[in-house]
């Protein structure tokens, strides 16, 4: 104890504390965010309803209505579907952090995958809506990505960015990054709309055109990065900054050195040894 | 130099002596050189940056060497890197190995230059005189001399009709580049006005290539891009003819105008079961509008941040765009498939001179 006491004012003990902080939440976020759990969307039931009812009653309905008709604070599900339900509840914007036109993409505390679940055939069995989108309609394997890359570049990319790095809307709203987003998740906005984004159901792209959107998603932020850094992937902006600040910058510390005045350790040196 | 020569060099007449010969000619003083050595004074010194001089070139070398195998050794291109590889990925791996190689070649011969000539050569500072720039006097009077006598024996002054013909002669010729700017295109003519939409040509899906029907966009808040039939191949027809088609919930769309003809009409018809077709050329600098946000109705340009209210005839409520989207006449043609009414009554895209 008396060794750690005497070592504590080391120069090293603020960097040690610092990296041994950040692992400790790394480590955190690893065990609580628990991975992806892999509960199948299962056929509802009626005692999936019942459950999901008492869920909405608990959590929801101070602002979804007693009914999921809506109120002042948010608006009615009746209709809105599973879809809707799964897409706000498993990126984490539902239960929502404040009141506001946009809730953030976080990690979902609160309810278990089965639990979202429950909600959802709640909401579905109040008046329809789109259905959470089977595992056989989110598997990109034998997608056409090149089309998928076609299509996004058409309909998403004005908001979301060429590589699905996001980007601003109007009025200080933004679209969202698509990188953490799961194929299920991906499928379910486009059905759905959520927020400000268009809805582009099954009638403008279809089921399979959303699959090669999805995989041109899911391939673009899996592409490596020979150099090592991808700063975002949001192109010019970041690449310029990166190139005034950066580039610029060692520049200016060069022709610093090229012009300060030569250190006068030739003479000092010669003095020495005389 | 705060002073010129001739000031400096002017003889200082001091009273009583007597005066400079009339032909004295400036000698230009040659400044004192301090005493060179080419012993650097610590040996010692010298020696280490001697060494970390010349590590830095041989790295140079190796780089250099790199360079040239990473352009050998690194395939690119499908036909040539293995089966199976990413080609974009070779492309990345190629440039990163070619880029990282040039750099620290120059680099450190550039660092090496740099430590040679700062801890090496003696510091020494040594001065150049400059002279006058402009001739001797009687340099310039035997130019001006040859320069008339040419001019006279060529008769040029003598003959001002040899002259004047001469430079006329050569005035086309000066022209004539100018007239070959004519081969840089085919002039607009009215293309600028006109897309490729006519009556019953319909609307399919940008990348997908279908037709929709009224029921294919029948959630209100559906955005889709459309293009018109049969000209995916057609990148200068595409290039004004991109159309986003909007689903509104019946109540939301107020009263559309949009100039036909110079006047200002509704256009209520041209919409179809709460459809609503607007150009995606930003007609501001023509970028493609397309971040429609279904809450608000705000269609936002990326480029420039005009915003245009797509319930509201896609009027400007925000950004450097000087006017509305057009919209495009919706009708459904024998099939049930939205199509064209018409083309666009107005231009699309930015202004241009003639457009008034």
């Amino acid at each position: 104890m008396s060794s750690i006491i005497a070592r504590r004012r080391h120069p090293a003990v603020g960097y040690a504390a610092v990296a041994g902080g950040l692992v400790l939440c790394g480590v955190l976020y690893g065990t609580l965010s628990g991975g992806n759990a892999s509960a199948a969307a299962p056929a509802s039931s009626s005692t999936q309803v019942a459950a999901g009812q008492k869920l909405f009653a608990s959590s929801c309905d101070s602002c979804h209505g007693l009914d999921a008709q809506g109120t002042t604070l948010g608006p009615s599900l009746i209709g809105a579907g599973a879809a809707a339900v799964d897409f706000q509840m498993s990126t984490g914007r539902m239960p929502a952090k404040e009141l506001g036109a946009e809730n953030d993409r976080k990690p979902q505390t609160e309810f278990s995958q089965t639990q979202i679940y429950e909600i959802a055939a709640y909401i579905a069995s109040l008046g329809g809506g789109p259905a959470i989108p089977a595992q056989s309609q989110v598997s990109t394997s034998g997608a056409n990505t090149a089309l998928g890359q076609e299509l996004f570049s058409a309909n998403c990319s004005q908001c979301h960015g060429f590589a699905g790095a996001g980007g601003a809307l109007t009025y200080g709203k933004t679209a969202p990054s698509l990188n953490a987003s799961t194929p299920t998740q991906i499928y379910e906005a486009m059905l759905t709309g959520p927020e400000a984004m268009p809805v582009f159901g099954d009638g403008t792209i279809t089921p399979a055109e959303k699959k090669d959107i999805i995989a041109y998603v899911t391939d673009t932020r899996n592409e490596a990065n020979p150099g090592g850094f991808s700063l975002g992937r949001t192109g010019t902006v970041t690449e310029g900054l990166l190139g005034w600040l950066g580039g610029l910058g060692f520049l200016v510390l060069i022709a610093m050195w090229l012009t300060t005045k030569r250190r006068d350790h030739l003479k000092a040196e010669s003095e020495q040894q005389s | 130099m705060s002073e010129t020569p001739e000031e400096s060099a002017a003889p200082y007449r001091v009273i009583g002596t007597p005066s400079p010969a009339p032909n004295a000619v400036d000698v230009p003083v040659e400044p004192e050189r301090p005493e060179f050595s080419a012993e650097a004074p610590a040996p010692q010194h010298a020696k280490n940056a001697e060494r970390l001089v010349a590590a830095l070139f041989l790295l140079a070398f190796l780089a250099g060497c790199g360079f040239i195998a990473a352009y050998v050794g690194l395939e690119i291109g499908q036909s040539t890197i293995p089966a199976g590889a990413d080609d974009v990925v070779a492309v990345l791996r190629s440039n990163l190995a070619l880029g990282t190689a040039l750099a620290v070649a120059l680099l450190a011969l550039g660092t090496g230059s740099m430590i040679w000539v700062r801890h090496l050569t003696p510091d020494i500072e040594i001065e150049e005189e400059r002279h006058d720039l402009n001739s001797a006097p009687a340099d310039r009077a035997a130019f001006q001399r040859d320069f008339a006598e040419g001019a006279a024996i060529s008769q040029v002054t003598k003959r001002p009709l040899l002259r004047r013909t001469m430079l006329l002669a050569t005035a086309p010729l000066a022209l004539a580049p100018l007239v070959l700017l004519r081969d840089l295109g085919p002039l607009p003519q009215t293309d600028l006005r006109h897309t490729v939409w006519k009556k019953g040509l319909r609307a399919v899906t940008l990348g997908g290539l279908r037709p929709l029907t009224p029921a294919d966009i029948s959630t209100p808040g559906s955005m889709i891009t459309v293009i018109p039939e049969g000209y995916q191949d057609n990148p200068d027809a595409l290039a004004k003819a991109g159309v986003i088609l909007i689903k509104f919930e019946p109540g939301q769309l107020h009263v559309p105008t949009n100039y036909d003809g110079g006047t200002l009409v509704s256009t209520m018809n041209w919409t179809l079961d709460n459809i609503v077709a607007y150009s995606k050329i930003c007609t501001h600098v023509g970028c493609p509008v397309a971040l429609y946000e279904q809450t608000t109705h705000h269609i936002l340009c990326p480029c420039h941040q005009s915003t245009f209210d797509a319930a509201n005839g896609a009027n400007v409520i925000f950004g450097p765009a000087a006017r509305a989207l057009p919209q495009l006449p919706l009708m459904l043609d024998s099939e049930g498939y939205l199509a064209a009414a018409s083309d666009f009554t107005q231009p699309v895209g930015p202004s241009f001179w003639e457009r008034g």
